[in-house]
């Protein structure tokens, strides 16, 4: 039993599956990280990762080319975004209650949008999708190299964009801007930054990342669209960045977690445990709820979730 | 010359209220210039539109003899205008340094470069003695210290004109004289400085000039050498103010408040009050001095069983008070608390002030029974009480967010001083409030420990402490430094105690 145990753990594809698992979670928690740093919560990660979705999917099977599909899904993203900063930013909505409005319109709309272009039998339409890169001399290394190196270019670029999130955040004048406006949004602008600029920018941001996210779980890891297909991820997403507490690395090793326990169960089901597959399912859920637990009160920017009145003394 | 700053007939409107009415101001390089008003006489409105956070309905502003249109705080900036806020606008989890770049291109924009700065800091600090470390966390500092990284951030932005909207209110003593010295260094160096105060002794202390608003109009302006308090005080409040209170003396009783080596927890969990004790007796005022976070807070709220204890034992009346007593039943704790924050804690602000009238006692009779609420005897109350307290208020169906700050805290005293209570709780009551609200807050607080009431009295304004106090006890960092008699104590003294010195001894 331990063997087997063991020989689970220890699997590649376990570490493969983790990382591919994990790729969507980032993008999407990178993203809704610079927002919340700007003291926007965003809940909405779920409904833009959904919109990305299926218009990456839409769009590849239009064009034929996938590549295009993932550009439609980011820009969608983007544009979701937009229409939620404009509710929350501009007209100082609730940001929960305008995100949860978010998240249940896009449910909605893409299952019509799905029906209105292919009908009932998406499963017929397949997308075509994007290539694995086989790094050329890492890709074959004996070992790790079909792990690490034969992935979706885009799991490369994720964990890159971690570096790059870091590096804005703490070595840059836009990342101290960014930083400031979520701590103290009227300090901020008693020394001229633009706060509403600021809180716009980053949830474009957190759209097109998020928009991407979705897309590759369309036309990245299937060539199809579901309706809900996200289930949940954007939440998780959501969960990542409060148990990595704000943090670019932190967000990164939440998300690694939560796409482990996904592939986790994966893989007990595929090795045929006698365990119900629905109970397997929920541990990537369950993972989360124990880890916000464990999270405790962990320091959010203090001016998280607080719409901001520009001038108002 | 032409003065350094010019205000022309400058006049905004709110909804409903006029804050600055046709004022004209001038204010030279090299003078301090003293804006004195009581809250709400427009002080705040006109620096918020020197500092082009508001613009006004009309008027013109003149910055070295040119007519500036200041539209926002970036623009006041760029012209050399620097503010140091009432409540600091630092960011508490950033670096000294990042704060005082935040907004402005760096060398190697958009990288963030803070050496240079830092060396800057560094050379400012020196020059004006205001001694400050670059990479120290904001929050870790001082209240003073963050005043000076206020001030810093105002002169690395090439500040000429510095607002100081009212910066003593946090300080100590010592760190008010400190202030003043970097006042007068900054005076010296050609730097014009707007004082924004309240307060009567300091205008007169450090200002070149002064000019008294009331009801957003300019009262007059005066040459601080060629006036003195009393004419400051009658342009201020427009009738003559008496600076003394009649305290007339009464033999305190047995005790009523026993603390004994209290401790307790702030709201993230760190110690606030620690090995606290003291007691409070018949026809006695306790006052507690300190600076503002020092666990008043913390004290006053265990006291009033709204706050667990981490150890030690609250007496009240013999009888011992636990977290969550309700201190609206029974006779051993007959206790009134004013609290520090009256529109959160002490009032709701959308329920009228019938009704906040009885927000303690509103489940019982008189006012109710069987849960069924009587609203004839809560409105006869409410008429009796408006009377009695003088609430200036029209009707008692109006809201209570509709209230002055001063008619507020009367419903509040109304509502708590009409049960004669044996203990009375008193958390900053006159913070925020006018000269005449003040002194009606005092006068009650005088009349009800004729009365036979213990007071446990806070207040972070040292004056009022020493007025009313039968003996006073300092707090710093969550421990008493000293209990003394307000006779036998100089400010100076008191202000040391509040930084930190044991002095005295439990009397």
């Amino acid at each position: 039993m331990l063997e087997t145990l063991l020989q689970l753990l220890w699997s590649s594809d376990l570490i493969y599956a983790t990382l591919r698992l994990t790729t969507p979670l980032l993008f999407a928690a990178l993203g809704g990280l610079m927002c919340e740093r700007a003291g926007v919560l965003n809940i909405g990660l779920e409904g833009l990762m959904l919109g990305g979705a299926l218009t990456a999917y839409l769009v590849a099977l239009k064009t034929g080319s996938p590549w295009l599909g993932l550009l439609a899904g980011a820009l969608a993203g983007l544009v979701t975004a937009l229409l939620f900063a404009v509710v929350a930013v501009t007209f100082r909505a609730n940001q929960i209650v305008s995100a949860v409005g978010l998240n249940i319109l896009m449910l909605g709309l893409t299952g019509v949008a799905l029906r209105a272009v292919v009908g009932l039998s998406s499963g017929q339409n397949a997308a075509p999708t994007i290539p694995i890169w086989n790094i050329p001399g890492l890709g074959d290394l004996p070992g790790l190299g079909p792990v690490l190196f034969r992935h979706l270019p885009l799991v490369y670029l994720v964990f890159i964009l971690v570096g790059v999130v870091a590096f804005i955040f703490y070595r840059t004048t836009w990342g101290l801007a960014i930083r400031a406006v979520g701590e103290h949004p009227r300090a901020a602008e008693t020394v001229g930054i633009n706060v509403i600029q600021v809180r716009y920018l980053t949830l474009l941001w957190s759209g097109f990342m998020a928009g991407v996210g979705g897309a590759l779980l369309s036309v990245g890891y299937l060539n199809t669209f579901q309706e809900g297909m996200t289930a949940g991820r954007g939440f998780i997403a959501f969960s990542a960045i409060i148990f990595g507490r704000w943090t670019p690395l932190g967000t990164m090793l939440a998300s690694l977690l939560f796409g482990f326990a996904d592939a986790l169960q994966l893989r007990i089901q595929a090795f045929g445990a006698p365990i119900p597959y629905q109970f397997l399912v929920m541990l990537p859920y369950v993972v989360t709820l124990l880890a916000l637990f464990g999270a405790g009160r962990s320091q959010s920017p203090a001016a998280s979730g607080a719409p901001y009145a520009p001038g108002e003394a | 010359m032409a003065p350094f700053l010019r205000v022309e007939e400058i006049t905004k409107t709110f909804p409903g209220v006029v804050a600055n009415d046709r004022v004209t101001l001038e204010v030279s390089a090299r003078e301090i210039h003293a804006l004195l008003g009581e809250n709400g006489a427009g002080k705040t409105t006109l620096v918020n539109i020197l500092y082009g956070l508001h613009r006004p309905d009309s008027g013109r502003i003149l910055l070295r003899g040119q007519e500036v249109h200041l539209h926002s705080s970036r623009h006041a900036i760029a012209l050399g205008v620097g503010m140091v806020h009432q409540h600091f606008m630092l960011i508490p989890p950033l670096t000294v340094a990042e704060n005082i770049v935040l907004g402005m291109r760096s060398p190697r924009e958009p990288l963030l470069d803070l050496g240079p700065a830092s060396r800057e800091i560094t050379r400012l600090s020196q020059a004006y003695g205001l001694e400050v470390d670059p990479s120290a966390l904001v929050w870790q500092l001082s209240v003073g210290m963050q005043q000076r990284v206020e001030i810093i951030k105002a002169l690395y932005r090439k500040a000429d004109l510095l607002i100081l909207d009212e910066p003593t209110a946090v300080l100590t003593p010592q760190e008010i004289h400190e202030l003043f010295n970097i006042l007068r260094r900054l005076k010296s160096e050609g730097h014009a400085v707007i004082f924004i105060s309240h307060k009567l002794d300091e205008v007169m202390e450090i200002s070149d000039r002064v000019t008294v608003l009331r009801d957003g109009r300019v009262v007059s302006t005066a040459e601080t050498a060629r006036t003195d308090k009393a004419a400051l005080a009658r342009m201020m409040v427009g009738r003559d103010v008496l600076f003394r209170l009649d305290k007339p003396p009464v033999t305190p009783g047995e005790p009523v408040l026993r603390v004994q080596r209290l401790r307790v927890m702030n709201d993230r969990g760190q110690s606030a009050i620690q090995d606290v004790s003291f007691d409070v007796h018949r026809n006695e005022v306790l006052g507690v001095a300190g600076v503002d976070g020092n666990g008043q807070r913390e004290l006053v709220e265990a006291v009033a069983g709204l706050r667990p204890a981490a150890g030690g034992q609250i007496h009240i009346n013999g009888q011992t008070a636990l977290y969550g007593y309700p201190a609206d039943q029974g006779h051993a704790f007959n206790v009134a608390h004013i609290p520090e924050d009256r529109q959160k804690v002490g009032l709701v602000l959308d329920f009228s002030v019938g009704e906040n009238l009885v927000a303690r006692l509103f489940t019982r009779l008189p006012f109710a029974r069987y849960g069924f609420l009587f609203l004839d005897a809560i409105r006869r109350n409410a008429e009796r009480l408006i009377k009695e307290f003088d609430i200036r208020v029209p009707h008692p169906d109006v809201k209570a967010r509709a209230l002055s700050g001063g008619n507020q805290q009367k419903v509040i005293l109304a509502r708590e001083l009409s049960r004669e209570p044996d203990l009375i709780l008193a958390a900053q009551p006159t913070r925020g409030l006018d000269v005449g609200a003040t002194e009606f807050v005092e006068r009650r607080m005088l009349e009800q420990r004729a009365r036979g009431a213990a007071i446990l009295y806070v207040s972070t304004e040292l004056e009022e402490i020493l007025s009313l106090s039968d003996r006073i006890a300092v707090l710093h960092r969550g421990e008493i430094m000293g209990i003394v008699r307000p006779g036998e104590v100089t400010e100076e003294a008191l202000g040391l105690m509040m930084a930190g010195e044991k002095r005295g001894t439990y009397l």
